[in-house]
């Protein structure tokens, strides 16, 4: 069973402002019998563009019809100004949050909305699947780039899973999902081409000599006698030489068989990933 | 408030009776079963007496019972013991009906491990078609799964038939029939399934134990590995309270079979007559002959499942929906999709599935309560027969 608020189930079981206006200003449909819900949302607005009047009908569950009844409660007495913000967000907030899978309903009172001050506008018809100019991507619920966009706008979506939950595209059957996928790298702005870094291609580039010099004791006395040192050995920086770093051994390490393999295995290692791949190092 | 549950295709009520049989063996007699003294010997005594039980109402040897945490279980057991017994054989049937429990795992099996799988598809009525299934049947074909019974409509499948055809192509026949134990007279010396799966939550016994019915001699690898228990067929300590239970709710069964074929038929009956009188716009899925006797899955056109649900909620009813609000799907029920119920009513469908437990009294609430319902919320709705639905981008065949 979803977990509803106690205002989402007052705003089912007592929806406000249902029914329709005979003389609307504007008109929006949005959804359909087939894709599970669907609203009509009409509004009436005065002179001063403030709207007086908001009705609705919905087939839906509790979710679809709470949020229909919200949002004629936040629409009257705004103006058409005002009411052009309200987001699902404000929908969903209204009525103390909805299951995240259940978002889609808030996003559907956005959408009819939009689609009837469109329509007061003269600028759509009432049905808003006449009026998107962009890609379909999801065949199964009829949804646009341009809404699935907005909604990862507005909600800040991260993945596929919260699209479907805002918008219902991928629901169905999910061969929309690589086309989702490619819209969330584009809203977050992934897949752009890489600036030119300002970093350097390794640490030491652009030293001075007496920096690099301390950088290469800094590794040693950080990076490598720690470790040298709980076997009971250490390390004694002797000289550098260009690319060369001239090291000796002490205690334990001293005499090593082994000693070679650290000398390259850690010391060297060590010098070329932090300091400059083109170090070398020898024992002296 | 008291609820009338008319949801017992999810769960039932475990019989009073039932509960009284299991309780000594939560405080008293805690034995393990597996132990070598008496103590634990004694609850050994009692697991056999529940396999019987068991066996008893499916008509089969005691022996050929195998303990299981639930029908799930049972069914993945059942479809992987028979694919291992036959490695060179990389085809599976089974039904676009069937329960998430057979379909998922064949979705997983088809995708991992590269298995093919035919879905025979269903007329309107739900009911399949056996040329259809002759047809389906291929040299390399491992098993076939079709349930008993459907879960949602009630539908019961020619399992007789079906296995038989099976076992004339040496195919190895299971079958999901959670729905159907102790609803449906299963004799399973005269239907030659080799493997049946049940559940014991669906017939009044407590949620966590089923049963698998593995056909003697048949090969057979278990799923879980581990103990010797079940003859090492199924490892883990036995949930002895859960399997003790079973055996006592299947003895229940069998003395209650023909109340289920006659006065809980009635009420369900009373409650479809009623409903399908009382609104208009409304209609049966599923097929109105062969259907389990308790079982009626009802499209309201125009609203939505989930809706309806809720209100029913508000006055106590409990039922459930193949709409796909109910579910974190956002496509309505795979079943009536099969069907091609229309999506003018297949987001309205309601299951009401009876047990011996609800009274007429009850199914009269429901009758005068439901019409109600439907007309507040086609009041709300956009939509109605004579408003049609605009056209949808996706064919329910899909």
């Amino acid at each position: 069973m979803w977990e509803y608020t106690d205002k989402v189930k007052d705003h089912f079981l007592n929806p406000r402002n249902v029914g329709t206006i005979e003389d609307a200003d504007g008109v929006g449909e949005v959804g359909s019998l087939a894709c599970g819900d669907a609203l009509t949302l009409y509004i009436k607005v005065d002179g001063d563009g403030k709207i007086t009047d908001a009705k609705f009908q919905t087939f839906g569950c509790a979710s679809a019809i709470a949020s229909s009844s919200a949002l004629t409660e936040l629409l009257i007495g705004k103006t058409v100004e005002e009411a052009e913000k309200i987001t699902n967000k404000d929908i969903a907030e209204y009525l103390g949050g909805l299951p995240r899978e259940k978002m889609h309903c808030s996003v559907m009172g956005q959408e009819a909305l939009e689609q009837a001050i469109k329509n007061m506008r003269g600028e759509a018809p009432s049905k808003a699947e006449h009026s998107h100019e962009g890609e379909l991507i999801c065949e199964c619920f009829g949804v646009f780039d341009e809404e699935i966009l907005e909604a990862i706008k507005v909600n800040d979506l991260k993945t596929v899973e919260d699209v479907t939950n805002f918008t219902k595209a991928g629901g169905g059957c999910g061969k929309c999902i690589p086309d989702l996928e490619r819209l969330l790298a584009e809203a977050h702005g992934e897949g752009v081409c890489p600036t030119p870094s300002d970093k350097p291609a390794y640490p030491a580039e652009g030293m001075t000599n007496i920096q690099r010099m301390h950088l290469i004791e800094s590794v040693i006395d950080n990076d490598v006698r720690p470790k040298l040192k709980a076997d009971g050995g250490n390390i004694e920086l002797v000289d550098i030489d260009r690319d060369t770093v001239v090291v000796r051994f002490l205690g334990m390490c001293s005499g090593c068989p082994s000693s070679q393999a650290t000398l390259n295995g850690l010391v060297e290692t060590a010098l070329k990933e932090k300091v400059d791949p083109g170090l070398k190092v020898r024992e002296g | 408030m008291d609820t009338i549950y008319l949801d017992n295709n999810a769960t039932t009520q475990v019989d009073p009776i039932v509960f009284e049989a299991i309780k000594p063996y939560f405080t008293e007699l805690y034995g393990n079963p597996s132990s070598m003294h008496r103590f634990g010997g004694q609850v050994g005594v009692t697991l056999k007496e529940a396999r019987a039980s068991v066996a008893g109402l499916l008509g089969c040897e005691p022996e050929e019972i195998i303990f299981t945490s639930c029908g799930s279980e049972s069914d993945n057991t059942a479809i992987r013991s028979a694919l291992n017994a036959r490695p060179d054989r990389r085809h599976i049937i089974t039904t676009a009906v069937e329960h998430p429990a057979i379909l998922s795992l064949c979705k997983f099996l088809e995708k991992k491990d590269g298995y093919e799988v035919t879905y025979l598809g269903t007329d309107e009525y739900g009911r399949l078609d056996l040329e259809e299934y002759k047809a389906a049947l291929r040299p390399d074909t491992a098993v076939v799964s079709v349930m008993w019974a459907n879960n949602e409509t009630g539908n019961i499948y020619p399992i007789e038939e079906m296995a038989k055809i099976a076992k004339e192509h040496d195919v190895f026949f299971h079958t999901d029939a959670v729905q159907a134990v102790g609803k449906v007279d299963i004799d399973l010396s005269k239907v030659p399934v080799d493997m049946l799966s049940l559940s014991g939550h669906k017939l009044h016994a407590p949620k966590g134990v089923g049963a698998l019915f593995v056909r003697k001699r048949l090969p057979f690898r278990p799923f879980l590995i581990g103990g010797h228990q079940e003859r090492s067929r199924r490892a883990g300590t036995e949930n002895t309270t859960g399997i003790i239970a079973l055996g006592k709710a299947c003895e229940l069964a069998r003395e209650h079979m023909v109340e289920e074929n006659t006065e809980v038929k009635r009420l369900r009956d009373k409650l479809e007559k009623g409903l399908l009188e009382a609104v208009p716009d409304a209609k049966l899925n599923g097929d109105p002959e062969h259907r389990l006797p308790n079982t009626s899955n009802i499209s309201f056109g125009y609203v939505e499942g989930e809706a309806i649900l809720l209100m029913m909620d508000q006055l106590g009813i409990a039922a459930s929906s193949g709409s796909a609000c109910t579910s974190g799907s956002l496509e309505p029920s795979h079943v009536l999709r099969a069907m091609g119920v229309p999506f003018t009513f297949a987001h309205g469908s309601i299951r009401f599935s009876l047990s011996r437990f609800n009274t007429e009294k009850e199914i009269d609430f429901v009758i005068e309560s439901l019409p109600p319902i439907i007309k507040n919320l086609r009041k709300l709705s956009p939509f109605s027969a004579e408003k049609q639905a605009p056209a949808c981008t996706k064919s329910f065949s899909e």
